[in-house]
């Protein structure tokens, strides 16, 4: 059976990897991952905004109440005895690096070009394989257009594919008014990837307490859906190769992705509800699933039902929303 | 003079050299601040002569005693070195209730109420570290004279059902902590981003605030005898008599102490070891203990770190003398004072407020019949009558005082079986010294001596004490539970022997903004770390186990605690593996600690001893 897929240049034994997690924060995880087959791992994102929180906590704690007495100017341990930068990220890139066979994708969140770049940068010297640079923005000021928030995303991609040497893909959200557009730009930018799509933490509300409170919500199988129409509409258009995330939970649900034009398929929820050990169910599960459709290897079958080549394209598209409510009947 | 440029390049540079290893945006924030100062300079004509109306008020006010205005204002204009050593009092004693005089005005901003959105709970009144938001009940007739402005609201709860409620803030006194405003539970239901009290420009509400405090001090206090629930709202309706004390903003101690002064602060005595609550608590020239309308309050001295414990057994052992001399003198003089108020004095049951108050009426004839009676003896006892008032003597410090310094006396002390109550302000670090390890140090905290993170855990002292059997043993938060920590200190006292009580106290070594140390302090419980209960020696003869555990399981990982507190962070910022290390660690050890009380807390004490014969090695049956 061949697995093989090509994602971001590197060749792969096949597309099932962790994605962006804190699974990675442990090495012992790690290497269980690494046990469990996985084809790459994928580092949790380094936030420079919280980097640059982080530095002005500290600072603020070290500051505080130092107006009041002279003792209380060295309560906390001195500076020069702490890294408060992206050290220990870097580090944990290195030990990775040394304890996995693998390639190892770093992830990053920059709110700076500056700090784009320069991450971006350190994170290829500490070895990394490829970058994941994980673009969101919450679009809350009306000043702000969406063209230019667009124009923004791709000129810092621009500069960070020509600052690294290693591949770099992109993480987008579905929350723009054209996806494929962004996709088409990006991809002349330079991608080597596109990854589809971020999950974002919905606030709820407590109406007791009158309270937003966020909670960490694990995606299912019907989150897949949205990521399919759109692996589908980009497959074959762009020469970036393509990952899903967020909603694989079975063998079925790889091979939808791969049919609909995934190279890599990552998997977060799942792993983390199951284990590590997770990955090796579902690779299992796969060639099951491929050797009883006498399927010989994933390329034969990756894209067949995208916007390209499936049977009838325009359940894809718009119109079978119509349908779909069209065909539907009150249950009592 | 430098030229510009050069001058602005050295403080940029001396900037880098101060915060380079802070990061880059702490850096990029200073140089903002010296590019927008250099954008916002702008020239000020000096006048020949001065023009303006504006004067600085009085060092204290004309309304102040006299000693005040003689010694006091002097020190505080930092011109003690004019006073004459003959100013000072002859015994070194000083009087009390001197910190009101002192106007700091160091809040920019203070909180104001919103009597409609307040549920009227006084859990601000409590936490407030300066007594510095006051609540009262009182009749409405009351509000004739009040100035314009002064806000008040019908009481709602059934206790005093009639009578008006006001929530006061002190604007001079108030430090701008926003504890109060953090921790107040009622939010308006239009926009909760407003709460009962707000936080608003001291500069602009003070004159009028001025004015509404001295109309609210004036008002009556409520009978203390009225006050039948105390619990965290009845005990906020009592006068705080250690008040706008020289704490930092935001303490965490000093609450205690104050409700210590609510609830026995008539007749408390302290003893209180060397530490904040020693400076904070004697910072002369001021002192925050003060005086009700009888002229009774807190009578306070400060020991060695390595003697408080002794020094307030020794009040214990002068009241209990001053108390059997006053017995003796009664008796000697009995017919000619009456044997009914004789019999009455001692024989009175001063276990509440309405046997106190009894007692007071019943010291005040005594003294009256005594005037009448020519005797050396109605002389002596003229002296020593106030003791038959019941004392309550407290021995106040810190954890470098209780765990590790004092804890040889402290430890002795709790040996003997005598009626002494003792207060730990338990900050888990030598905060007044700089931030030295002590043994309640928790294991992972970063201070000194320990910068690499603390590896052993924090000494039991309370399971310590309670090994002896007869010592009652508390452990108390007032942020997570504020009715544990008044029921703990009101049990503590009622106790005829000593009685231990550890009180969790946020601090500013442990970094972080002090607004949120009742959150912390919420945490600190739930995730076990800091157990709350109180183990009474008294239940041992009602067959029950004497040790009661007021909080429920862990609910949340100890990390979730720890990782809103530089002291645990600044471990990880050095060595993240120590770090992760250290924090299994404490979980473990949290763990450990929560079984061991758990078992404990269903643990009978039979009351008898096994009957004679009964097998060598057999275990007495348990109840």
């Amino acid at each position: 059976m061949d697995l093989r897929t090509t994602y971001l240049g590197l060749e792969l034994a096949h597309p099932l990897m962790p994605g962006a997690s804190p699974m990675a924060d442990d090495l012992d995880t790690v290497r269980r991952l690494e046990d469990a087959g996985a084809s790459a791992i994928v580092l949790h994102s380094l936030f420079e905004e919280q980097l640059a929180g982080e530095q002005l906590a500290t600072h603020a704690a070290l500051e505080a109440s130092t107006e009041s007495y002279a003792e209380s100017l060295s309560f906390l341990p001195s500076p020069s005895d702490f890294r408060l930068g992206p050290e220990e990220y870097l580090e944990q890139i290195r030990k990775i690096k040394q304890a996995v066979k693998v390639p190892v994708i770093a992830s990053l969140n920059g709110t700076s070009l500056g700090g784009w770049l320069a991450y971006a940068r350190m994170m290829e010297e500490a070895g990394a394989d490829a970058l994941e640079l994980n673009i969101y923005q919450l679009a809350t000021d009306p000043e702000e257009s969406g063209q230019m928030i667009e124009r923004r995303t791709v000129s810092m991609v621009r500069a960070v594919t020509s600052a690294v040497m290693i591949p770099v893909a992109v993480k987008l959200s579905p929350y723009y008014t054209s996806v494929s557009s962004l996709a088409t730009q990006l991809d002349d930018a330079g991608v080597d990837g596109l990854v589809l799509f971020n999950r974002f933490y919905q606030p709820d509300i407590d109406v007791e307490e009158l309270e937003v409170k966020t909670h960490l919500r694990l995606s299912d199988s019907s989150e897949l859906l949205l990521r399919l129409r759109w692996l589908a509409i980009l497959a074959g258009r762009v020469k970036a190769s393509l990952a899903v995330t967020g909603g694989v939970h079975s063998a079925i649900d790889v091979v939808k992705s791969v049919m609909s034009g995934a190279h890599a398929v990552q998997l977060v929820s799942a792993l983390l509800r199951h284990g590590p050990y997770y990955l090796k169910f579902i690779l299992d599960d796969l060639v099951r699933w491929l050797e009883e459709h006498e399927v010989d290897s994933l390329d034969e079958i990756r894209g067949n039902m995208s916007l390209e080549r499936c049977p009838d394209p325009r359940q894809l598209e718009r119109t079978n929303y119509m349908r779909v409510l069209g065909s539907w009947r009150p249950a009592w | 003079m430098l030229p510009r440029e050069e001058a602005i390049a050295k403080i940029k540079d001396a900037i880098e050299k101060t915060y380079g290893k802070r990061g880059k945006m702490v850096i990029e924030q200073n140089f903002a601040a010296v590019d927008a100062a250099l954008a916002h300079l702008h020239e000020v004509a000096v006048p020949a002569a001065a023009t303006s109306t504006r004067h600085r008020p009085p060092i204290v006010s004309e309304d102040a005693p006299e000693f005040v205005k003689r010694v006091s204002a002097v020190m505080l204009a930092n011109k003690g070195d004019l006073l004459p050593v003959s100013a000072f009092p002859v015994d070194g004693t000083w009087p009390t209730a001197t910190t009101q005089w002192e106007k700091r005005n160091i809040a920019l901003e203070i909180p104001l109420w919103d009597p409609k959105v307040c549920i009227q709970c006084n859990q601000c009144a409590f936490v407030c570290p300066h007594a510095a938001i006051r609540a009262k009940v009182y009749d409405a007739g009351q509000l004739e004279a009040a100035p314009e402005g002064f806000l008040a609201t019908d009481y709602k709860a059934g206790e005093f059902k009639g009578m008006k409620y006001t929530l006061q803030v002190a604007p001079e006194d108030c430090t701008g902590c926003n504890l109060c405003v953090t921790i107040c539970p009622a939010k308006d239901r239009t926009n909760p981003r407003r709460k009962a009290i707000n936080m608003a420009p001291q500069h602009e509400h003070r004159e009028r605030e001025r004015q509404n405090y001295a109309f609210f001090l004036d008002l009556p206090e409520i009978d203390r005898t009225l006050v039948t629930r105390l619990d965290t709202k009845g005990s906020q309706f009592l006068q705080p008599l250690f008040e706008y004390s020289g704490a930092c903003a935001g303490c965490g101690e000093t609450p205690y102490i104050k409700l210590l002064t609510q609830l026995f602060g008539d007749r408390l005595l302290v003893s209180n070891a060397t530490g904040c609550s020693s400076i904070y608590g004697g910072n002369l020239p001021t002192t925050p203990y003060a005086r009700n309308r009888d002229g009774r309050g807190p009578a306070w001295s400060n020991s060695l770190f390595e003697d408080n414990a002794e020094f307030g057994f020794g009040f214990r052992l002068a009241v209990d003398a001053h108390a059997r001399l006053a017995g003796e003198l009664l008796g000697r003089l009995g017919g000619r004072i009456g044997d009914d108020l004789v019999t009455a004095l001692l024989h009175a049951d001063q276990g509440d407020e309405a046997g106190l108050a009894a007692q007071r009426e019943r010291v005040a004839a005594l003294k009256a019949r005594l005037a009448g009676i020519d005797d050396a003896d109605a002389r002596r006892l003229e002296l020593v009558a106030d003791y038959l008032v019941k004392k309550s003597v407290w021995l106040v410090g810190g954890d470098g005082w209780a765990y590790d310094i004092g804890f040889g006396g402290l430890d002795h002390v709790l040996a003997q079986h005598r009626d002494v109550n003792i207060l730990v302000l338990d900050t888990e670090v030598y905060s007044n010294t700089g931030g030295q390890a002590s043994k309640a140090t928790p294991l992972g905290a970063a201070a000194k001596f320990a910068m690499a993170g603390k590896e052993v855990g924090k000494k039991d002292l309370g399971l310590l004490a309670m090994s002896y059997g007869h010592v009652y043993v508390a452990r108390v938060a007032f942020g997570s539970k504020y009715n544990q920590t008044v029921e703990a200190i009101r049990e503590a006292e009622s106790y005829h022997g000593p009685s231990l009580v550890i009180a969790y106290s946020h601090c500013i070594a442990h970094g972080y903004d002090l607004q949120f140390g009742v959150d912390q302090q919420k945490l600190a419980v739930d995730s076990g770390i800091w157990p709350l209960y109180r183990f009474d020696p008294r239940r041992v003869a009602a067959g029950e186990p004497p040790l009661k555990l007021d909080a429920g399981p862990a609910k949340v990982p100890v990390i979730d605690y720890m990782k809103n507190e530089a002291r645990f962070r600044m471990v990880e910022k050095q060595n993240p593996q120590r770090f992760r290390h250290l924090m299994a660690e404490a979980q473990r050890d949290v763990t450990r600690r929560v079984a061991i009380y758990e078992q404990l807390s269903h643990l009978t004490v039979p009351t008898t001893a096994p009957e004679a014969g009964a097998a060598a090695g057999e275990k007495p049956a348990e109840k």
